[in-house]
């Protein structure tokens, strides 16, 4: 087993007629089960086309309905993503992943409300976000593929090359990954640290994880409260930006300490107290994960 | 994006805020033009820069006469501001902004900004106004009165006024306040703000509730629905690297250190920047070239850290996934060579077609070090900043160490 995808999950891409869908979607579907689970694309003046053997429908209903797909992954520009998401969203399906960078906050405030007041059932990941991989299974997104292994631990992080870093060095460790789940550096997004070690905790098939986080906000420091009291599996963790200056935005949107609040040295004695083994140097994430494997 | 207070004020009076009457000055003789226009006897002489903290600083001052007036826009109007913002070498003052004077009987604070908790706009207010609001959240956190505003239904009436009671307006400008904290959430909302400050927020003599000072910024990822605001970006504010890093898509920001880091992705840049300072090194800047490195880019990123006098060496860092190690191995040859680079380079690349990548600057025949990992590199450019600094010793000294 493993969370959120597998190869068994049928998905359609929203944004497949552009060039960064195109290109992403030619390069998920050639990883592992791929070409068995992208089954749609999705755009509304190009139904009836196919992308290279893939049909394209005019809406994410249609795509729904005629494929069974319901798993979606949106590479739609920014000023349309929050809309493709909704549209993903009434169509209820499982999980919808926004690789989209940029969006407007307000877009996405408008967005959450709407999918908590209706209590939709559908799992956001991202925006801005690398996506997820199930090794050896399905690969949903921008990451790549061959640096990943099989096995038995989690990965959920904020950003995209820092997680291709600690699964390289689970992988160059011999450690296999279970699921690797990039959550997106957003200051408004869907799926966040405590959501994935939920899904992680639960996942029979996962014997441990490690949590990458970075300055700004306070997800990971909510995270880690939550696994003191809930956890059942050991963490290995690192946060990223001990180094930046506050009120500085370090390249995501989310990654700014303002008001004194969200410093990467803050959320590593959080966490660290609450029993997750952390490090301060990224070269050692993967060996950090290693020494709390039981 | 970051505006000037008299911009965000002309904002604000469009929907609704009342703030002051005054008017935009370039030179002294505007100031004074602008302090008759206004009228009345007591004016206010306000630096304009991004920065906070201006008053403590000495960029505002209180004019008595037109006289006081010319004295204070001349001291202001070019002197470096400095400020717990602008770092100890301030920010040159360009422009000012001269007011009618008010008569303060009363002052609040009001802000706004996203809380990231409840994803929603959370509207601050404290009776202490003027103040550091973080020092009052820290010293007295129960004087800061919070509303998470439900973003379909805006702020409504109730919340403002009991908002308003709780910081201390008093019945009789009760209606005013409610009104203008409708139209300041109005304003951050439609204007797709970032933030939102006014501090202080006052009420007059005459019970007159107006907006002293304001400071607002925007989400860069929204101008493109608000050109207007868009032109009112005013680049002498900003770090010239950034802006020339910004023109070629790169993401940078100055720091203290002159270990140069170029990396893609901005997670992996901080952890990078963090890895030279565990290593007892200090990053100069963070960089992310982004996914799609050319050797333009590349080269464009390496003249924009060369830029930096305090320069002594350079990492490079890439994980290459979408991005190709030997593609961003030809661009960093390119870029050293055509850069004619003079200090040590430090490179460490992982990922697709790494092997490849390390051949190209193997056989460029440049002095390129190359690390396998993230702390040897660190480790490298360290050493290679220390040695540097060595070489100053006696000549002789380095050739003995050379034959061994």
């Amino acid at each position: 087993m493993s969370i959120l995808v597998n190869k068994n999950s049928r998905v359609m891409t929203q944004g497949i007629t552009g060039n960064t869908g195109q290109f992403h979607t030619r390069a998920s579907r050639e990883y592992a089960n791929g070409r068995a689970c992208y089954v749609a694309g999705v755009n509304p003046k190009r139904a009836g086309e196919s992308f290279e053997g893939i049909p394209i429908f005019a809406s994410v209903r249609d795509a729904k309905s005629q494929t069974g797909a319901s798993v979606s992954v949106i590479y739609v520009p920014p000023a349309g993503a929050a809309g493709a998401i909704w549209e993903a969203v009434e169509a209820d399906l499982d999980l919808v992943i926004c690789i989209t960078e940029g969006i407007p906050v307000r877009d996405m405030i408008e967005l959450r409300d709407r999918m908590k007041k209706g209590k939709r059932r559908t799992l956001l990941l991202g925006p801005n976000c690398p996506g997820v991989i199930t090794p050896d299974e399905l690969k949903i997104g921008i990451m790549p593929g061959h640096i990943h292994r099989k096995g038995r631990v989690g990965v959920v992080s904020r950003s995209g090359t820092l997680t291709y870093e600690a699964v390289g060095q689970l992988t160059e460790l011999g450690i296999g990954q279970s699921t690797a789940v990039g959550i997106g550096g957003d200051p408004v997004n869907g799926l966040k640290h405590l959501d994935v070690l939920r899904l992680f905790n639960e996942d029979p098939d996962t014997d441990a994880v490690i949590m990458i986080g970075e300055i700004g906000g306070s997800d990971e420091e909510a995270a880690a409260q939550w696994v003191k009291k809930n956890m059942k599996k050991p963490l290995a963790g690192f946060i990223a930006g001990v180094t930046a200056p506050p009120g500085k935005r370090m390249g995501h949107a989310g990654a700014i300490i303002s008001g004194g609040k969200g410093t990467a040295q803050e959320k590593l004695e959080v966490m660290a107290a609450c029993g997750i083994k952390v490090t301060r140097n990224p070269a050692e994430m993967g060996r950090t994960l290693k020494s709390i494997l039981r | 994006m970051k505006i000037h207070e008299y911009q965000g004020k002309e904002i604000l009076r469009k929907f609704g805020v009342p703030t002051p009457r005054g008017m935009a000055c370039f030179s002294v003789e505007e100031a004074v033009d602008a302090a008759k226009q206004l009228g009345g006897s007591v004016w206010v002489v306000k630096a304009q820069i991004h920065a906070g903290g201006r008053g403590k600083g000495g960029g505002v001052k209180l004019a008595k006469s037109l006289h006081e007036v010319k004295q204070h826009a001349s001291k202001i109007l070019g002197m470096q501001l400095i400020t717990h913002q602008t770092g100890p070498e301030g920010q040159k003052v360009r422009r000012l902004l001269v007011e009618e004077g008010a008569d303060i009987k009363q002052e609040l604070y009001v802000g706004m900004v996203l809380d990231r908790v409840t994803q929603r706009i959370v509207l601050m207010a404290s009776s202490e106004g003027g103040m550091d609001i973080e020092e009052v959240a820290a010293n007295t956190p129960h004087k800061i009165h919070k509303v998470l505003v439900d973003p379909e239904a805006g702020l409504v009436d109730r919340e403002a006024e009991d908002l308003s009671r709780k910081i201390g307006v008093a019945d009789s400008a009760l209606q005013q306040s409610t009104v203008l904290l409708q139209a300041l959430y109005r304003c951050y909302w439609e204007s797709d703000a970032s933030l939102a400050e006014i501090n202080p927020l006052i009420l007059t003599g005459q019970n007159q509730v107006l907006a002293l000072d304001a400071k607002l910024n925007f989400d860069d990822n929204a101008l493109f629905r608000h050109p207007e605001i868009a032109a009112l970006r005013d680049l002498d504010e900003e770090d010239p690297l950034e802006i020339e890093a910004s023109k070629h898509e790169l993401s940078y920001i100055s720091l203290d250190g002159n270990i140069g880091c170029m990396v893609n992705g901005a997670g992996l840049a901080m952890a990078t920047m963090d890895t030279i300072k565990l290593f007892g090194g200090s990053p100069a800047n963070f960089l992310d070239v982004g996914g799609g490195a050319t050797a333009e880019r590349v080269t464009a990123a390496f003249k924009i850290m060369l830029s930096n006098p305090k320069l002594k060496a350079i990492l490079v860092n890439i994980f290459g996934g979408i991005m190709k190690c030997d593609t961003i191995a030809s661009g960093v040859v390119a870029a050293a060579r055509e850069v004619k680079l003079s200090v040590p380079l430090v490179v460490r690349m992982k990922g697709t077609n790494e092997d490849l990548g390390k051949k190209i600057l193997r056989d460029s025949g440049l002095p390129i070090i190359s690390a396998d990992n993230m702390a040897q590199a660190a480790q490298r450019v360290v050493a290679a900043v220390k040695k540097k600094k060595v070489k100053k010793k006696p000549v002789k000294k380095k050739t003995k160490s050379r034959k061994k």
